[in-house]
């Protein structure tokens, strides 16, 4: 069964005056363990797609089965506790929350969890030493690096131990040098843990990174293959 | 989301902005502190005003002409002729009231009071001596006029402090002579300054009755007659005794027809604290108004921050809050605002109210206790709180509904 299953998926965009179409019906699965990159430029509707898939938005019409269940029989609290169990959220802009300490941003998805108290810190302590970044713990968002906000981003996303990550344009912001070692922890997290990674990008060498790469078009998806010579971000002996 | 965590969350909010957060929290506080200061006064005034008709003894009985007014506006019935000389004369039969243990009438009026080319006005009470005792007016210098005084129509009167400070200067008044209505009086006696309670001898002339009757109003009839029982538990015997009395001296069977009216110091009491609660009352609705004012600007700081913090509310969803624990959230950031505003009103509001009292005390003239206003203290918090959860609720619902992806994208 796979972990997510999309059947002619459609969502307009409706202001009152003008209609937008972004999404024209797309299909496809994705399975538990896959390393997925959407691709496309900009008004492709790889967004869209994102946002659907991580339950931040709804589509206008078509089937989205994650888990095996219909998107639709669920209730909205029910939707926040999903995001909070098993989809992680990395954003381009990061949105770490101000004046709060790194550690307290990992922490911040728990608070909404039903983890009890005593495990809390145990794992935002091994989320931040996944992503490297236990020297700045205590440190704010302001007096961070952009690779090192990503990085604790991606801590934040890890602390529930989700099934899924999705990812969107987590580098579009960063230097490539940057870039590549966040792609080098998303890797490590879909190889080392078996993570399923939903990735949005517009750079074909970010896309590379991935297993599987979707291409979008105009709301529609053009291709969808296999990536021949997989980038290793790391080498594989030295894990 | 655990309640320790919402708190520690709205706190967090609010301590980042703190100047705004201060500004915002102004109208509850001066809303609240105004209800405080407000009862507190008005407690005051209530126990001010309760120790002074004590001060008149709770065994004087007055009889009042007229009817009873239906409420403090009422005074079309308050002044008539119907107490006489004979009620006086019938009421002192012991067989009539044998709870009376002295009658006294009551002859009031004002005057302008005279001495060389100097005019003051004055009050002018014409009583018996038995009035010292009763309203607790003893001469400072000199006598008080004596029973036969009454009897004869005699010219000794006693003045209130002012007349003699007034006319007299830096003089002696005793024996001097004071002229009203063309008619000299010899002054006999000086009452001590008694300040300004709600009966004020300070400017007042106090005679004989037979000679203000006679001599300064001209009339037959009595302002009031007064008895004094003999102690406090015969009272409810003695007014009944008293009102059959004045009704047979009356000729009337219909005691709804009564030309006259009976009331004791708690009647004054219950009368003036009708009044005292009903300013406070109108007070208080004042205060409300800057309560509404205030929680308007709650609601409209609230609007702000949820605006801003837009982003914030996307994250949070994104990441797994629910639209119950981001109204929760925002919900809690208005009322520890308005609860916070209403503790610093409470405070502000006591200390005020205890400056008063001392002020007060320290003009002198009267004597005002501080009352620290529990109950004024309790709605404070109750509205406070109520305010924040009024105020709070739309913007909290607000950012409740915001979709997750609208709020993300805000830049």
């Amino acid at each position: 069964m796979p972990l997510i299953e999309v059947k002619d998926l459609k969502k307009k965009y409706d202001d009152g005056e003008m209609a937008t179409v972004a999404l024209h019906g797309v299909s496809f699965d994705i399975h538990e363990g896959e390393f997925v990159a959407i691709m496309g430029p900009s008004g492709s509707g790889k967004s869209t797609l994102l946002h659907i898939l991580g339950f931040l938005d709804k589509q206008t019409s078509g089937t989205y089965h994650f888990d095996g269940k219909s998107m639709k029989t669920y209730g909205e609290e029910e939707l926040a506790r999903i995001r909070n169990k098993k989809m992680g959220f990395v954003f381009q802009a990061f949105n770490l929350l101000p004046r709060t300490s790194v550690y307290e941003n990992v922490l911040l998805p728990l608070v909404y969890s039903d983890i009890p108290e005593s495990e809390w810190d145990m794992r935002v302590t091994n989320a931040i030493h996944a992503v490297g970044l236990e020297a700045r713990a205590h440190h704010e968002p302001s007096e961070l690096s952009g690779g090192e906000k990503q990085r604790a981003a991606i801590a934040r996303a890890l602390v529930t131990d989700p099934t899924i990550i999705f990812a969107d344009e987590p580098t579009g912001n960063l230097d490539s040098k940057s870039g590549q070692a966040i792609m080098e922890i998303l890797q490590d997290l879909n190889e080392i843990d078996n993570r399923t990674i939903v990735l949005i990008t517009h750079e074909t060498y970010t896309a590379e990174n991935a297993e599987r790469i979707i291409h979008m078009l105009d709301g529609e998806i053009e291709r969808d293959h296999l990536v021949q010579n997989r980038k290793s971000a790391r080498k594989k002996f030295e894990k | 989301m655990h309640w320790k965590h919402i708190l520690k969350t709205a706190l967090r909010a609010l301590a980042v902005n703190k100047s705004r957060t201060l500004l915002t929290i102004l109208g509850i506080v001066i809303g609240i502190s105004s209800i405080m200061v407000i009862m507190s006064l008005g407690s005051g005034a209530e126990n001010l005003i309760m120790g002074q008709v004590q001060g008149i003894g709770s065994k004087t009985i007055g009889i009042i002409p007229g009817r009873q007014p239906s409420g403090p506006s009422d005074v079309a019935q308050m002044f008539t002729d119907s107490l006489k000389q004979k009620d006086v004369d019938a009421l002192r039969k012991k067989e009539n009231v044998p709870e009376a243990n002295l009658v006294m009438p009551l002859v009031a009026g004002a005057e302008t009071a005279s001495v060389g080319n100097e005019t003051y006005r004055v009050t002018i009470f014409g009583a018996t001596e038995a009035i010292q005792g009763i309203l607790d007016v003893y001469p400072d210098k000199g006598i008080f006029f004596s029973a036969d005084d009454v009897k004869e129509y005699g010219a000794n009167i006693v003045i209130g402090s002012k007349i003699a400070e007034k006319l007299f200067a830096n003089e002696d008044p005793l024996g001097k002579k004071l002229r009203i209505k063309g008619k000299n009086f010899r002054i006999v006696g000086v009452l001590s300054s008694k300040g300004s309670g709600i009966l004020n001898f300070d400017s007042a002339v106090i005679l004989p009755y037979t000679t203000a009757q006679q001599y300064i109003t001209g009339t037959k009839f009595f302002q009031r007659i007064v008895v004094e029982v003999i102690s406090e538990s015969m009272t409810a015997s003695a007014i009944v005794n008293i009102e059959n009395t004045i009704r047979n001296s009356h000729n009337i069977t219909d005691p709804t027809k009564d030309d006259f009216f009976v009331e004791t110091p708690a009647d004054v009491l219950s009368r003036l604290s009708v009044i005292t609660t009903a300013l406070t009352l109108l007070l208080t609705s004042l205060a409300a108004i800057s309560l509404v004012v205030g929680g308007i600007g709650i609601m409209n700081i609230m609007l702000v921050s949820v605006t801003e913090r837009t982003r914030e509310i996307g994250l949070r969803k994104a990441i797994g809050a629910s639209e119950k624990d981001i109204l929760q959230q925002f919900l809690l950031e208005a009322v520890i605002l308005t609860f916070f505003g209403g503790v610093v009103g409470i405070a502000f509001g006591s200390a005020l109210s205890y400056l008063f009292a001392f002020a007060i005390n320290l003009s002198g003239t009267i004597s005002w206790t501080f009352v620290f206003p529990w109950k004024g203290a309790a709605l404070g918090l109750g509205t406070s709180i109520a305010l924040g959860l009024l105020f709070g609720i739309y913007p909290a619902r607000r950012a409740a509904m915001m979709e997750p992806i609208e709020a993300l994208r805000t830049e």
